[in-house]
């Protein structure tokens, strides 16, 4: 780092923006080098708020590990959750009961559309625009309303269990979710009325922060960045779990690359999340919400992986397994930190003031990079 | 040619503009009507939170002052951040005989996180979440409470 800093030419300037920045939505820490107002270079600097989450987990036991992840994305807090206990299920081959199918993928496609929301409203910010982040909060208040009558908590719910859900859904669950889907259908044309046609967000978005196929591959992005680039990448449908193969919905892909194409993406995204949660809600079977399992979990010796699709890409969860009732090693893979990585790549050559707008559609969440 | 497109494009960015002005406007104006906002410290006595909302750990009490806990533990042992410690004490039965009982139930408030493993993993139901969620004090020490109340015991019949 020192090395590349005294490198630079006369005449360049470098300025760090963060740890505490409103742009960076946390404590991401950005060494930027400007020749006048181009930005030449970016180098994100990690770990101001490094938890050691992996390490945590080493000492926690199968059932208590599933809470810590929540903490590491905490806008898709429930599908890091799913993917932790669909390891522990996949591990010790635990049928799940499938009105807990049901609900968890309803549970997960609701987490989509609150992160997808909250993303929307903070990333018109970043841009200079306030009003759709109160808009976008709105409706997001109704989903956070739903999981708090539900799983009993607003943003860190650990609702999932191994072996299915902790306990079953509220007796309004259904109703509330039938209305927020016909609110949310004719309050999210405001998001395109407001947002999408106004001409100076189209003039920052489109052909800026191009990211091409190949290079999405190469730094291993995922989620709707990458398909923002034209890869296929949604677990949801590459590898099906849960019920996921029954469903009709589509994977929303582009070509485009740029800033544009991953905010369309983005929102094409909620109208499928929608389509999904209509499919299940009117057939939630009745039966079990959890299959029987032993009261201490230990998981046969072996390597285990599941990888998962949150809101921001693939979560993977490996873990390293002696035979005893905690892991011996946990490694997450979140998305965010792959996506950061191409950040420099996309942001040379462009205006300081287009890096905010890139970072804002990469939609970076500091503590699942850092975890 | 060129005059045409160009009026075209202004033409379409102020309507854009125009388009995303009448929507902020409706709301300008209809803020009785939209506004979701709550007011909150004024609106404590009204304000319900929903039934599984979980805000602290509680041990409910009945009339005679007897409580569920045989101080098993086992919340103690699923509780990821060591928030539960129980001390536990020999108490004389009528027969005689010596049993095990709870002396006290040290419930830290500072650790939690609300994960609920502890209501799930208890075999007689005698902790639950309590809805209240206003747990600011001025002093640290306050937040380590004892949950059992003083003289209480074991309900008849509790395994």
């Amino acid at each position: 780092m020192f090395e590349e800093v005294a490198s630079t030419e006369q005449g360049d300037l470098v300025i760090n923006i963060g740890p505490q920045h409103p742009a960076t939505h946390g404590v991401l820490h950005l060494v930027i080098t400007l020749n006048g107002e181009t930005v030449k270079k970016v180098e994100p600097h990690l770990g101001y708020i490094h938890r050691s989450i992996e390490k945590m987990c080493e000492s926690l036991s199968y059932r208590q590990f599933i809470y810590v992840t929540s903490r590491m994305d905490y806008l898709s807090s429930h599908i890091n959750n799913h993917g932790c206990a669909m390891l522990v299920e996949k591990a010790l081959q635990i049928e799940i009961p499938s009105r807990a199918q049901y609900i968890r993928v309803i549970m997960d496609e609701l987490t989509r559309l609150a992160s997808h929301q909250l993303w929307w409203g903070a990333m018109a910010m970043d841009i200079g625009a306030l009003t759709p982040f109160f808009l976008a909060f709105r409706e997001r208040e109704m989903i956070t309303d739903i999981m708090e009558e539900t799983c009993g908590a607003r943003l860190t719910m650990n609702y999932m269990v191994p072996g299915g859900i902790m306990y079953d859904i509220h007796p309004d669950f259904c109703k509330k979710v039938k209305e927020f889907i016909k609110h949310f259908r004719s309050k999210i044309d405001e998001y395109d009325e407001l947002l999408t046609g106004n001409i100076i967000f189209q003039n920052r978005m489109k052909g800026i922060g191009i990211l091409s196929k190949e290079d999405a591959i190469s730094y291993g992005c995922s989620g709707p960045t990458a398909r923002a680039s034209g890869v296929s990448c949604d677990v949801r449908k590459i590898y099906p779990y849960e019920i996921y193969d029954q469903l009709k919905f589509d994977e929303v892909l582009a070509t485009e690359g740029d800033s544009f194409a991953r905010y369309q993406v983005r929102l094409v995204e909620m109208h499928q999340s929608m389509n999904i949660i209509e499919q299940l809600i009117d057939n939630i079977p009745e039966g079990e919400i959890q299959a029987k399992t032993k009261a201490v979990l230990k998981l046969p010796k072996g390597e285990f992986y599941t990888r998962i699709e949150t809101a921001r890409g693939e979560f993977g969860i490996y873990v390293v397994s002696e035979g005893g009732t905690t892991p011996y090693r946990i490694k997450f893979r979140s998305p965010g930190f792959s996506n950061l990585s191409a950040l420099d790549h996309i942001v040379r050559g462009h205006k300081i003031g287009d890096m905010v707008a890139i970072m804002g559609t990469l939609d970076l969440v500091i503590p699942d990079i850092d975890r | 040619m060129f005059l045409k497109e160009y009026i075209k494009d202004v033409w379409g960015a102020i309507s854009s503009l125009l388009k995303g002005m009448k929507l902020t406007g409706y709301y300008f104006m209809h803020h009785n009507k939209e506004a979701i906002t709550e007011q909150y410290p004024d609106n404590r006595k009204t304000l319900k939170m929903a039934d599984r909302f979980r805000g602290e750990v509680v041990m409910p009490h009945d009339e005679n002052n007897e409580h569920a806990c045989t101080g098993c533990t086992a919340c103690e042992l699923a509780c990821p951040n060591g928030t539960i410690k129980i001390i536990t004490k020999m108490e004389p039965t009528p027969e005689g005989k010596k049993k095990k009982a709870i002396d006290t139930f040290v419930y830290r408030l500072e650790l939690c996180t609300m994960c609920n493993l502890c209501v799930e993993a208890c075999p007689t139901g005698a902790i639950k979440m309590d809805q209240t969620f206003e747990h600011s004090v001025f002093d640290r020490r306050l937040l380590t409470k004892k949950l059992n109340k003083p003289d209480s015991k074991v309900r008849e019949g509790v395994e």
